[in-house]
């Protein structure tokens, strides 16, 4: 399926996927995020049972240590 | 939207208004002075750590204060600018359940941490019991370059503002010319908030 991740479309070979597979194929391990998909800020306790789909657009915002 | 910005008209439309400021390091000291600077006359300011040396880099603090508790001597950093604002300092250690208690009855809240833990601990918070809160994030303020990648990134009630990328360390020290832009950049939604409000 087609989905936009961070702004850039991407192939994954999948149908349907979960958020938790997702930046488990992304490799994104980096513990402080904040995911949206479709520009809604999904819950970490949701990762597991959120599905992406075919089109959707997907926000992976990493938070950076510093103030 | 166009808006009278003669600066009287500015401070009477805020000067009611209540602005939370969560941490008072780099980002939060130089987005409060702005604030107090502009018209900005109730502030909430929360703060566990005191003063270090290494704070005078970037952070609205002096020599004589090193050692006292960031939040009082901010606190009167801040009357010196404006002797008639009101300044509530909690010196605690903010969690997820204190900021809500703190921080429920401002007009907008900004995010003034150092730890990337306790930003994602704000923006959870606020999402889920502070929806109507405007939070103002810094993300990616550490060293000296990708000033021109600084960016605001906005979403449900939620404005980013920073490179996204550059995590400060050892060798990445958080200075203070690139805090102090997105500290501003931060104050400058605080007011384009309340001014549209």
């Amino acid at each position: 399926m087609k989905i936009t991740i961070n702004g850039i479309p991407e192939l994954i070979n999948e149908e349907k996927i979960t958020v938790s597979d997702l930046l488990k194929i992304k490799k994104f391990t980096f513990k402080m995020i904040i995911v949206r998909i479709n520009g809604k800020v999904i819950n970490k306790e949701d990762y597991d049972k959120t599905y992406i789909s075919e089109g959707d657009d997907v926000q992976v915002i990493h938070l950076i240590s510093g103030g | 939207m166009t808006l009278c910005l003669n600066f009287n008209f500015i401070k009477e439309k805020i000067k009611n208004r209540i602005v939370g400021i969560a941490g008072c390091g780099g980002i939060g000291s130089n987005c409060a002075a702005s604030l107090v600077r502009s018209g900005i006359q109730n502030l909430i300011i929360a703060d566990f750590d005191l003063v270090s040396e290494d704070n005078l880099n970037r952070q609205f603090y002096f020599y004589n204060q090193i050692g006292q508790k960031k939040v009082f001597a901010l606190k009167e950093n801040l009357l010196k600018i404006n002797p008639y604002c009101n300044i509530v300092a909690y010196d605690i250690f903010l969690n997820f359940e204190n900021i809500v208690e703190i921080f429920k009855n401002v007009d907008v809240l900004v995010e003034a941490f150092d730890e990337s833990f306790m930003k994602k601990t704000i923006i959870e918070a606020k999402i889920q019991h502070l929806p109507n809160v405007p939070l103002i994030v810094a993300n990616g303020v550490a060293g000296l370059f990708k000033i021109n990648e600084i960016k605001e990134i906005s979403f449900d009630n939620i404005f980013i503002f920073g490179d996204g990328i550059s995590e400060v360390n050892e060798n990445n020290p958080c200075l203070a010319p690139k805090v102090s832009i997105i500290a501003n950049m931060q104050a400058n939604k605080v007011l384009e908030l309340l001014l549209n409000k």
